[in-house]
């Protein structure tokens, strides 16, 4: 009977998290393991140049010698770094140039995602074409952007991290690792050892890029790593939108999603950074497999006025371990930072912002919105900081929880340090039991539990999900809604 | 219409209802008075299936579909609404959504197609203007920051967009102002037809002024304890309940 109800569970899980097919295609893979051979093979594989597998050598000698951090509020079993495949792309001789190159079982797997990556049909009008360019990363490698042409002759350089290395060097060089360095954290410093592949935009002065851009990132490998490495750049007076968006199959063991995102911002620039992010989370009931979602982001408002501007919907992962952060350098430069995360089942999320004022009257300001149900975890952890150039300067943050049945957990770690006396920091928090009141209410009015609860909690994340291109509210609300199915009753 | 007979329900395991028999026929108005904590909200909440209510015997049916076998939700698409005694903030839904999700939600259930955005616009203008609720109001949370009156009128305003068959009024003229008890009198006098049923839930024989019930009863020791016309309300003004608290 026990097995019978296992088998049930499980087959109800499946359906639940609904990007966890696994596509069947012909693979290149590294050797299993890490060692300094590996990174000599991605840098090989990608035919990058001297100087970028140097630094990749560099930074690999670094991180053997840091130790893995322990301050979250996560609990998990030592990774084994041994035991994964750091490398694993689609077979083919070199990117494919267009589309139509590109492996037709690669095209049904963004399709059944719902990605459009068929310019053509764009371009010629079909009705409900979204109008925005991809760039799609399949485990270690982009396998196509769209787009592109249209977007250079405005100067706007869109193209996967592999490409630009190569095409691009004079930029990579001096941006990669200016935000985010090297040994920064012990996840980011394997990142620039072993980094697989990513965006890269560059937005040139006083453009504004004439459509949203956006990466989605697949895991399909079994026992592999994802070491995403994205870097965009807003040169003066410019601006973009980019979004990215992440799923994964259901495997029964943990999968590494280890990114660095580096966004530099020069004077008048504004950079919009969107994440909807649906890795698969585990087994609800038992916890077991799922991804670790270890990221560093860091937006550095290097010039004056600029702006960066994080809005984050984390529903997927086993664990998410993440703090966009804003560098507030450039004088009146400002930084927003909008989260909805969303556990469920064994799920733990410890993610929030860092916020550091440098510059004199730079603004900051935080919504973030935490949902647990089931047996999860979910921790806000953010810093809010001036030092004593940042006169003037300005935080709001508003931190709300919502706990959803008995079993849960949500946490607020808030620190706050002011280095001198002329900012002003503000600082809400609540944490809410969904009401049953409310519940009621709302199905003596005629909706469902399920409705009713979803209803709610769009209410409750309302704020934040108005900060997300329109393409993809839509979007994240069905994801939260599917996020939190069966939580009640 | 609405057909109880020989209800009893406890709350946290103390009987509330205890044997209580009630029939309101298509097209009347009953009023039900009664001390406080008498369980008159109880009723309501049994009625409606909220869970915490637990109905340890007797029926409840209308037009001969048992309620108590329905869901919350069955229980308002077939057409059983209750107008709350406080009424519950939802923050960030605005309270068109709200009602446009309920409404959806209903039609769904009864197999009807959905309401059309400039149809719902329209009801929606209709319904404001009558019920004098300016409509940029529509447009915040429901009930977040509203006034007590103001929430009221919310629900009236509701049930008149819902338009249902049975309505459950509880103590809807209490925090209204003379202007609005008015108002709110005129749009449930409105709702009045021959194939809907009410039941008035209220203290004060002033909105029984407004809304001319076809029966008063008394609601105490959890059963109704005597049944009258309107001038039974006048009485209970006048001597209060004193005599039917001892008789339960
Ligand atoms: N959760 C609960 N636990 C215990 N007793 C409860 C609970 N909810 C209600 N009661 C009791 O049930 C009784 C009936 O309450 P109810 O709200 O139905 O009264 P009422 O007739 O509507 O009163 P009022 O005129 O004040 O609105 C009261 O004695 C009340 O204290
Ligand atoms: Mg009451």
């Amino acid at each position: 009977m026990a097995a019978v109800k296992q088998t049930i569970e499980h087959v109800e899980s499946l359906e639940k998290y609904q990007h966890g097919f696994v596509t069947d295609i012909a693979q290149d893979f590294a050797p299993k393991g890490l060692n300094a051979d590996i990174v000599r093979f991605i840098s090989a594989k990608k035919d990058e140049p001297e100087w970028m597998l140097a630094w990749r050598l560099d930074a690999f000698e670094r991180w053997l010698a840091m130790d893995e951090p322990e301050w979250a509020k996560v609990h998990f079993p030592r990774i084994d770094y041994q035991d994964s495949y750091y490398y694993a792309a689609p077979s083919q001789k070199k990117g494919p140039a267009s589309l139509d190159e590109v492996d037709p079982e690669i095209l049904a797997v963004y399709e059944k995602l719902g990605i459009p990556l068929k310019e053509q049909a764009v371009l010629a009008g079909v009705e409900g074409a979204p109008r925005y360019a991809v760039d799609a990363v399949f485990d270690s490698v982009s396998v196509v952007t769209t787009f592109k042409k249209e977007l250079a002759q405005v100067g706007v350089i869109f193209c996967s991290m592999s490409e630009a290395i190569r095409e691009h060097p004079e930029l990579v060089k001096k941006y990669l690792g200016s935000v985010v360095p090297v040994s920064d954290n012990y996840y980011a410093c394997l990142n620039a050892a072993v980094f697989s592949d990513g965006s890269f935009v560059y937005v040139p002065p006083g453009v504004r890029c004439p459509m949203e851009l956006s990466t989605y990132f697949r895991i399909n490998a079994e026992n592999s790593g994802q070491f995403e490495r994205t870097l965009i750049i807003a040169d003066k007076g410019s601006y973009v939108s980019y979004l990215e968006g992440c799923t994964a199959p259901m495997r029964d063991e943990n999968q590494l999603h280890a990114a660095v995102v580096e966004l530099v911002v020069m004077d008048d620039a504004e950079i919009k950074y969107s994440t909807v992010q649906n890795w698969y989370p585990g087994d609800p009931v038992t916890g077991k497999g799922g991804i670790y979602n270890f990221v560093t982001k860091r937006a550095d408002c290097r010039g004056d006025r600029s702006k960066v501007s994080w809005t984050q919907v984390e529903t997927g992962s086993a664990i998410t371990w993440k703090y966009p952060s804003c560098i507030l350098r450039g004088e009146g430069s400002v930084g927003e930072f909008y989260s909805i995360a969303i556990t469920n089942g064994r799920q733990q999320a410890d993610t929030g912002t860092k916020m550091i004022h440098l510059g004199a009257n730079t603004r900051s300001r935080v919504i973030s919105k935490g949902i647990s149900a089931g047996k999860s975890s979910n921790t806000y952890r953010g810093l809010v900081s001036a030092h004593p150039k940042a006169k003037g300067a300005r935080n709001f943050t508003q931190c709300d929880s919502l706990l959803i049945g008995k079993t849960c957990a949500a946490h607020t770690v808030p620190y706050i340090e002011a280095r001198n006396g002329s900012c002003v920091f503000e600082h809400e928090a609540t944490t809410t039991k969904l009401s049953e009141d409310q519940l009621f209410y709302a199905m003596q009015r005629g909706l469902s539990q399920e409705e009713a609860v979803q209803l709610l909690v769009n209410g409750f994340v309302k704020d934040v999900l108005q900060e997300l291109p329109m393409e993809f509210a839509v979007e994240a609300q069905k994801l939260v809604a599917i996020s939190l199915e069966g939580s009640v009753g | 219409m609405l057909h109880i007979e020989n209800l009893r329900a406890e709350v946290d395991g103390k009987e509330i209802l205890k044997g209580l028999s009630l029939d309101v026929p298509a097209g009347e108005v009953h009023a039900i008075m009664g001390p406080n904590g008498a369980g008159k909200s109880t009723l309501s909440y049994v009625l409606t299936g909220r869970s915490g209510y637990d109905v340890t015997g007797g029926t409840a049916t209308l037009d001969g579909e048992d309620l108590l076998a329905l869901d919350p939700s069955e229980r308002a698409a077939k057409g059983v609404f209750l107008s709350f005694q406080y009424p519950l903030e939802i923050p960030g839904v605005p309270a068109l959504t709200f009602i446009r999700t309920s409404m959806n939600a209903q039609r769904k259930a009864r197999g009807e197609a959905e309401i059309t955005a400039p149809a719902f616009l329209k009801l929606a203008r209709e319904h404001a203007a009558a019920l004098k609720i300016d409509f940029e109001m529509l447009k915040r949370a429901l009930n977040v920051g509203f006034s007590g009156g103001e929430k009221k009128r919310m629900e009236i305003f509701q049930m008149a967009m819902l338009a249902p068959r049975f309505l459950i009024l509880d103590e809807t003229d209490s925090g209204l102002d003379i202007d609005a008890l008015k108002i709110v009198s005129e749009g449930v006098n409105a709702m009045r037809s021959p194939d809907r049923g009410m039941l008035v839930i209220t203290h004060y024989q002033r909105l029984l002024d407004y809304i001319k019930p076809d029966k008063v009863h008394v609601l105490a020791g959890g059963r109704i304890a005597a049944t009258g016309g309107p001038d039974l309300a006048l009485e209970l003004e006048r001597e209060g309940y004193d005599k039917y608290a001892r008789a339960a």
